[in-house]
C-alpha cells in the first residue's frame, strides 16, 4: 500500500519538508503493509466493538455547575483580545 | 525495619506503619526521596519537573494530620505523576515541546483523589511524548535510562514513572497503559504495574491518546501496595462517562488467600511468538512456581493473538489523530510543527485509516477484529481464572537500537496489546533476572473487573519469590 503523504499531511494540518515526506512515505507504507494482514481474517457477520465494557447511553442531568472563570480559561493562550481568544479570520472575502 | 534501609526504599505499607508509629516524619521520608532524585536524576532523567517546595509543604501538612490521628489511605506518602496527568498550577508537558509551557487550570480526577488520600506529589515524570512509544526514547525532554543498566531502555511509555519507583525516588507513581505502557516499563525495571479494566479509573484530565483503549494505572514496589493505590484511584466519575459502576471487592481478603486450585492458562500463541531464549527459560521457571503453589496450569488458545498489533496500529493511531487534532496552538500549547516524528507518524497513519475510501478497509475492519480478540478472551475465561505470559518477548534493549525502525518498535508490544483491545485488566509482576542482571516480568491477565483475582495471584507469586527486594546498583 502506497500512502500519499503530502495529501494526508494536508488533511492532518501538518507541514512537512521534502526530507520528512520521503522518510514518512517509507515508514508509513511499511506499517500499512504490516496491518494489511488483517485481510486474512474472515469478519463476515462480525459486529464492530467500539465500547469494550458494554456501557450504553450514559447520561447526566443538564445542570449548571461551577466552571473555570474567564481569566482562568484564557490563562494559557498567547493570543487574546478583550477577554476572548484571538484567532485568524476563518472566512475569506 | 533495618536501620541501614533508606526511608525512600520503603514500601507504602512499611512507610505507613513507620509514620503511624512516629519512627520518622513524612517530611523526612519526602527528603529521603528528594535526595535520591538529586543523586540520580541527572543520569536517569526520570523527572521532567521536580516539585520540591510543594512536596515539603504537603509533607508538613501530612505530619500535622498524622499527629491528629488521621488515617487517610496514602497520608504522607511521596508519589510521582506521569507528566500526562493534569496538575493544577504545575506544568504538564506530555513530554512534548507543544505543551512545554502549559499550566493546567484543574487537576485530573485521579490527582484529586490522590490528594484527598493524603499523598505528597514529588514531581512529574518523563515519558515518550504523548505516551507514544515503547522505549522511553521519544521524549522531547531526552530519553530516560534504565537504572539496572543505563545503556538500556527503561521501556515506555511510562518510562520515568517506572524508573522513579525502581530507583527509590518515590514509593509509587501513576502511569497510563494504552498498549503496554505500564506493563512493559514495569517488567523492564523490576516493579509492579497495574493496567486496570478499561473504565475502572477515570481518564478525566489525563491527556488523551486513544480514548477507547486508554487505561489509567500505576507502579508500586509490591502487589499489596498496588491494591492500596488502586483502592484510592478507582471508581465512577461523572466527568468520564466510560467509568464503570463501583463493584464490591475486598482486597485484604484477596491478599490473604493462596492460589491452590486456581486455574491458570498459558496461551500457546504467546509462547510460540518469537521469545528470546532466556525469556522462555524464565517464563518456565515462573510457571513452576505457580505449580508448586498448587495452581492448576493448562494450555489455552487465543487464536487471534497474531492480529493484535495490526488491529492496535489501526485503532490507536486513528484515535490519536482525532485526539491530537485539538492542538492548534490557539487556546494553549504551541503550533503543530512542534510535534515530534512519532506523533506525526501516528497522526498521519490515523488520518489515513479514517479518511474517505479507507475507513471500511482499515478502521471498521480493525474494530471487527477487536470483537474476535475479545471473544477469544471471553471464551478462555469460561474455564480458567487467569492467564499468564511474559510481558515482553525480549529483555530491555540498548538505547538507539530501534529508534529508526518504527515497526520493529511497535512489535515489542506484541504480548501486551490484546489486553487493551479486550479491555481486560493485567498485572505485571517481577519474575527474575537474565544472566546479565536485566529484569524480567510476567503479566497476569483476568476477565473484566477481576483485579481482585490478579492481586491474589500476584501477591502469592511475590511472597514466594521476593524478586522485588532486589534493587538496581545505582
Amino acid at each position: 500500500m502506497k500512502i500519499d503523504v503530502p495529501h494526508v499531511a494536508k488533511l492532518a494540518n501538518l507541514r512537512l519538508n521534502e526530507k520528512e515526506t520521503i522518510k514518512f512515505e517509507k515508514q508509513l507504507s511499511e506499517i500499512l503493509n504490516y496491518v494489511d494482514k488483517l485481510k486474512e481474517v474472515d469478519t463476515t457477520n462480525i459486529e464492530t466493538t467500539s465500547q469494550v465494557t458494554g456501557l450504553e447511553n450514559i447520561l447526566r442531568k443538564d445542570e449548571v455547575k461551577p466552571s473555570l472563570s474567564q481569566s482562568e480559561a484564557l490563562s494559557n493562550t498567547k493570543s487574546q483580545h478583550n477577554g476572548f481568544f484571538k484567532v485568524k479570520a476563518v472566512l475569506g472575502q | 525495619m533495618n536501620k541501614k534501609t533508606k526511608l525512600s526504599q520503603l514500601t507504602i505499607k512499611e512507610a505507613k506503619e513507620g509514620l503511624r508509629d512516629k519512627m520518622f516524619s513524612s517530611v523526612e521520608l519526602t527528603q529521603s526521596c528528594l535526595e535520591q532524585i538529586k543523586k540520580h536524576n541527572s543520569s536517569l532523567n526520570a523527572f521532567i519537573t521536580i516539585t520540591e517546595k510543594e512536596a515539603l509543604e504537603s509533607a508538613a501538612k501530612a505530619d500535622k494530620l498524622i499527629s491528629e490521628k488521621s488515617d487517610l489511605p496514602l497520608l504522607g506518602i511521596p508519589i510521582a505523576l506521569k507528566d500526562l496527568f493534569s496538575t493544577k498550577g504545575i506544568r504538564t508537558t506530555a513530554a512534548s515541546n507543544i505543551l512545554k509551557d502549559y499550566i493546567p487550570q484543574y487537576d485530573a480526577t485521579v490527582v484529586s483523589k490522590l490528594k484527598d488520600a493524603g499523598v505528597v506529589i514529588i514531581g512529574k515524570t518523563n515519558l515518550d511524548a504523548w505516551a507514544h512509544g515503547s522505549s522511553g526514547e521519544n521524549s522531547d525532554f531526552g530519553p530516560t535510562m534504565n537504572p539496572w543498566n543505563i545503556e538500556r531502555v527503561p521501556g515506555g511509555s511510562s518510562s520515568g514513572s517506572a524508573v522513579s519507583v525502581a530507583s527509590d525516588m518515590c514509593l509509587a507513581a501513576t502511569g497510563t497503559d494504552t498498549g503496554g505502557s505500564i506493563r512493559l516499563p514495569a517488567s523492564f525495571n523490576n516493579v509492579v504495574g497495574l493496567k486496570p479494566t478499561y473504565g475502572r479509573v477515570s481518564r478525566y484530565g489525563v491527556i488523551a491518546m486513544a480514548s477507547s483503549v486508554d487505561s489509567i494505572g500505576h507502579f508500586t514496589k509490591t502487589v499489596e501496595d498496588c491494591a492500596t493505590f488502586f483502592n484510592v484511584t478507582k471508581g465512577k466519575d461523572t466527568f468520564d462517562a466510560t467509568t464503570l459502576p463501583d463493584v464490591k471487592e475486598n482486597f485484604d481478603d484477596a491478599l490473604n488467600k493462596n492460589v491452590s486450585g486456581i486455574k491458570i492458562g498459558i496461551p500457546k500463541e504467546f509462547v510460540s511468538t518469537e521469545l528470546e531464549p532466556e525469556i522462555k527459560v524464565k517464563f518456565e521457571e515462573a510457571i513452576k512456581v505457580f505449580e508448586n503453589l498448587g495452581a492448576e496450569i493448562s494450555e489455552i488458545s487465543l487464536p487471534h493473538t497474531k492480529y493484535g498489533i495490526a488491529a492496535y496500529y489501526i485503532i490507536q493511531p486513528s484515535e490519536v489523530s482525532s485526539n491530537l487534532g485539538r492542538y492548534d496552538g490557539i487556546r494553549y500549547g504551541s503550533a503543530r510543527q512542534n510535534f515530534g516524528d512519532e506523533a506525526k507518524r501516528r497522526i498521519m497513519l490515523g488520518t489515513f485509516t479514517l479518511s474517505s475510501g479507507y475507513y471500511d478497509a482499515y478502521y471498521k475492519k480493525a474494530m471487527k477484529v477487536r470483537t474476535l480478540i475479545k471473544e477469544d478472551f471471553d471464551y478462555a475465561f469460561e474455564k480458567i481464572d487467569a492467564i499468564i505470559s511474559p510481558v515482553s518477548p525480549t529483555f530491555p534493549w540498548k538505547l538507539g537500537e530501534k529508534t529508526n525502525d518504527p515497526l520493529g518498535m511497535y512489535l515489542s508490544d506484541v504480548l501486551a496489546v490484546t489486553v487493551n483491545i479486550a479491555g481486560i485488566p493485567s498485572l505485571s509482576v517481577p519474575a527474575g533476572f537474565s544472566k546479565n542482571n536485566l529484569p524480567f516480568g510476567i503479566q497476569i491477565m483476568g476477565k473484566q473487573l477481576s483485579e481482585n483475582m490478579l492481586f491474589r495471584i500476584g501477591n502469592a507469586f511475590e511472597k514466594e519469590t521476593n524478586f522485588y527486594k532486589q534493587k538496581p546498583n545505582l
